[in-house]
């Protein structure tokens, strides 16, 4: 049984519904009183009262829908844009866990690209036996096409959004690394335009990191990518499409790089050189940030009946005309199943032990661990290890029998395709639901740039927050919605 | 620039055009509603109905909540103004990286504006003010877009819709009105009073600078003329001839001119017809023809510029 006990509120109003358990408040410590660096913002938040916060949610979700800032819900005929809900109340981080959570990230990502590397050449890892060599060509993501191609720099990832989670002990893990075509920089960006303007005393007061310089950075990573050959190269962000869930974000930064956002539609192949259709004609193209999955991107490659694609890219990359960033095939770093070996593939490439722990898995395809997953699966979590988007996934203490039967059929009819974590008690955050502060569950998406010099992490991230109460999920697709994170100076 | 990105906002540009054209001249027919006699409505809507290419409703030309609703909101009606704002804003939609932040919170102003409201709640308020509402949403949107947007090439594009679409309904407005008042027989009653012609002005937010010109005293060649043949007048067919032509030139130059001539002949040629153009002898000789002809060389500039910019073989582009 959980015990709650209410957080210090001096018997003010907006707090009557705060709740703490076992799980790690962000704003509160173990006794109820504000953390440090929240109590500035807890002060400010007793002098207002639910009216006034109430105008300035309003005033937030008025500015998200006018500036169109929406996702794309599936198969919802009329209105098919809704606002990913916005919550007012900022998480706030110190600097000395960013400081940790940055090393971290960094150590993660250089192993994660060793790694690529390696599996796409040598693939010594898998002759030493530190990773099991079906697992590797058995994941879905691997691109036999990608053997012994050249990726600039030997940058397979340059843009990562890896999931972390705030354990009861306050300390960071890694849940998933996003290492294909992670979105939520735009939102990351927006919540902190909007933030300022709905709270722009507070904010100057508070010593936060700026984060706006995410598009310049992004931009000179590209740009440290382009083929040796061109100076100036021609960069572009290749986008499925306007019906894509993701395409705000993707006029976002292009609007934020000044490159052109384009379409399969408007590049071609020719003589394995990429060009796209310009008014004044056909101009090369050197650089593409896709943000294309891999099956789609060229149906000449990969699925035959794809029409977001470009025919003829695969080849255009293979001769090293063109770069496409994240490269083809860094699906293989994000499979779930890989994931539970990503500390021994740090240790193995930089001799390290990981900053950042992972997260305990199990994995069905081990014998002894799929045994301990059937037998545990209403306490468990378990996921399908190609999956993102909160998609293929069962919460055990909140499944039904049905839905365990299910899970357990397809575990033992393809226990590749399947992992299991502990159900976790994700940390909760304030948030300003219904009139009142209350907490909920968040996690944390830091966006890293993997240049060929350099690689940059802005502070903060999105917070994505499970809005529904209890609820763990904090995908946009699943209810969720996300709030502003501060990092604060020294 | 993208050749897709350049249709989108010529597309952008044409669609808002049409709307507030639509907006306009239903304001306009609302208004006179308010003084006229019951026999004189039918014929006024059955022209307004030609001059936007439209059918009249089931309900017939006396039901002017009908011809408002189906101008204004029928899903099955691709000029209806909703639809017109919503194809303007879905095109925008798909350049918003061309466009300023602030054009593109206008346009989703706009739309979110014409979505939320329904043909009964704007007839039971106030009808004009909604249409009002309509033109200056339109009219903020070019300001903002002077005001925000660099007057390049993606610039000059919305620029050439806008002023396309302009020439080629103003063209078919004034037909409407001036053919059949050519072809009534010498003697016979006039067809159309003096309140039709104040009503083609301000159909073409012309009235007040007519009179400029003019003074009060509304003729029909005064009007043909002004509208037609005015070269300052925003709305008039010479002066919309004149910026697509300016426009395009710009195109022509910001792209390397290649394969640009064409378009920019065929703009040149309409320019100089309008420019030289006499009213006195265009409304002996034969009118319509004229006026059909304006409309035939829009859809030419049209159909030059796409295969200059937008839809031009991938083998001749190469080969160059």
């Amino acid at each position: 049984m959980l015990t709650e006990r209410s957080a210090r509120t001096n018997g003010h109003s907006l707090f009557n519904s705060y709740f703490l358990d076992t799980a790690y408040d962000e704003m509160f410590d173990a006794a109820g009183e504000p953390r440090p660096h929240y109590g500035a913002l807890y002060r400010h938040l007793i002098e207002l009262s639910a009216r006034e916060l109430q105008q300035r949610q309003a005033y937030a979700d008025l500015t998200f829908l006018n500036q169109g800032i929406t996702f794309t819900v599936y198969g919802d005929g009329e209105g098919t844009e809704r606002i990913f809900p916005y919550d007012l109340l900022p998480r706030i981080i110190t600097t000395a866990e960013w400081l940790t959570v940055e090393r971290g990230l960094r150590q993660r990502i250089t192993a994660l690209n060793h790694f690529l590397h390696d599996i796409y050449h040598e693939a010594r890892i898998l002759a030493d036996g530190i990773v099991p060599r079906e697992l590797v060509y058995t994941c879905q993501h691997f691109r036999r096409e990608l053997r012994g191609v050249a990726v600039p720099r030997r940058v397979y990832v340059s843009v990562a959004g890896t999931d972390l989670v705030r354990l009861p002990s306050g300390q960071f893990a890694v849940l998933e690394d996003n290492l294909r075509v992670p979105s939520g920089v735009s939102y990351m960006l927006t919540n902190r335009q909007v933030m300022k303007r709905a709270f722009p005393r507070l904010f100057a007061t508070y010593g936060v990191r700026p984060i706006d310089h995410y598009g310049q950075a992004l931009l000179s990573t590209l740009r440290s990518l382009a083929p040796p050959h061109c100076p100036e190269p021609t960069i572009v962000v290749l986008t499925p499409g306007v019906f894509n869930s993701a395409y705000f974000e993707h006029t976002f930064l292009a609007r934020q790089m000044g490159v052109e956002l384009v379409e399969g539609r408007d590049l071609l192949v020719h003589d394995n050189i990429v060009y796209m259709r310009t008014t004044a004609g056909l101009r090369r193209v050197d650089v593409i940030y896709r943000r294309v999955d891999d099956d789609f991107i060229d149906p000449l490659a990969f699925r035959s009946d794809s029409i977001l694609g470009v025919a003829g890219l695969v080849n255009a990359y293979r001769a090293g005309n063109v770069a496409i960033c994240n490269a083809l095939g860094t699906g293989i770093a994000d499979d779930k199943a890989v994931y539970a070996y990503v500390p021994r593939i740090i240790t193995y490439y930089l001799g390290e032990e990981p900053i950042l722990p992972n997260v305990e898995t199990y994995l069905c395809d081990d014998p002894s661990e799929q045994r301990y997953v059937l037998e545990h699966l209403d306490e468990l979590v378990v996921k399908a290890v190609g999956e993102s988007g909160g998609y293929g996934m069962l919460i055990g203490p909140h499944s039904t029998a049905e839905e365990r039967e299910r899970f357990r059929a397809r575990i033992l009819a393809n226990p590749r395709n399947y992992i299991a974590q502990p159900t976790l008690q994700l940390s909760r955050a304030p948030c300003f639901v219904n009139g009142q502060v209350e907490p909920r569950h968040v996690d944390l998406r830091p966006f890293i740039l993997c240049g060929g010099e350099q690689t940059t992490i802005v502070p903060g991230g999105l917070t994505r927050v499970a809005l529904r109460k209890g609820s763990l999920v904090v995908n946009s697709s699943q209810g969720g919605g996300s709030k502003d994170t501060w990092v604060l100076f020294e | 620039m993208l050749s897709r990105d350049a249709d989108s906002l010529y597309w952008m540009s044409r669609y808002l055009e049409r709307a507030e054209h639509t907006a306009r001249l239903l304001g306009v027919g609302l208004t006179q509603m308010l003084d006229q006699t019951p026999e004189l409505a039918p014929p006024r809507w059955g022209r307004l109905l030609s001059a936007l290419q439209a059918t009249p409703p089931r309900e017939g030309l006396a039901d002017a909540y009908a011809i408002t609703r189906e101008l204004t909101f029928e899903p099955a009606n691709a000029n209806a103004i909703v639809a017109c704002v919503a194809l303007a804003r879905e095109n925008a939609r798909q350049v918003r990286q061309q466009i300023s932040s602030e054009m593109w919170e206008q346009i989703n102003r706009l739309y979110l504006r014409v979505r939320a409201t329904t043909p009964e709640a704007i007839w039971q308020s106030e009808p004009i003010e909604f249409y009002q509402a309509i033109k200056e949403g339109a009219h903020l949107f070019q300001g903002i877009t002077d005001a925000t947007m660099s007057h390049g090439e993606g610039w000059h594009f919305i620029q050439v819709g806008r002023y396309l679409e302009r020439a080629g309904a103003t063209a078919l407005l004034l037909d409407v009105f001036f053919r059949p008042f050519l072809e009534t027989p010498p003697g016979e009653p006039p067809i159309l009073d003096e309140n039709d012609w104040v009503g083609l002005l301000k159909c073409c937010t012309a009235f007040e600078a007519y009179c400029k010109v003019y003074t009060a005293d509304v003729q029909p060649t005064a009007v043909a003329e002004f509208l037609l043949l005015n070269g300052e007048l925003p709305r008039s067919v010479r002066f919309a001839a004149d910026r697509i032509q300016r426009a395009l030139q710009e195109i022509g130059r910001a792209t390397g001119s290649r394969g640009a001539g064409r378009a920019e002949r065929l703009a040149g040629r309409l320019r100089a017809a309008l420019d030289y153009g006499q009213v006195d002898e265009i409304m002996a000789d034969n009118m319509h023809a004229d006026l059909a002809s304006i409309q035939r060389q829009c859809a030419a500039i049209h159909n030059a510029i796409y295969q200059a910019y937008i839809t031009y073989p991938v083998e001749s582009a190469l080969a160059q």
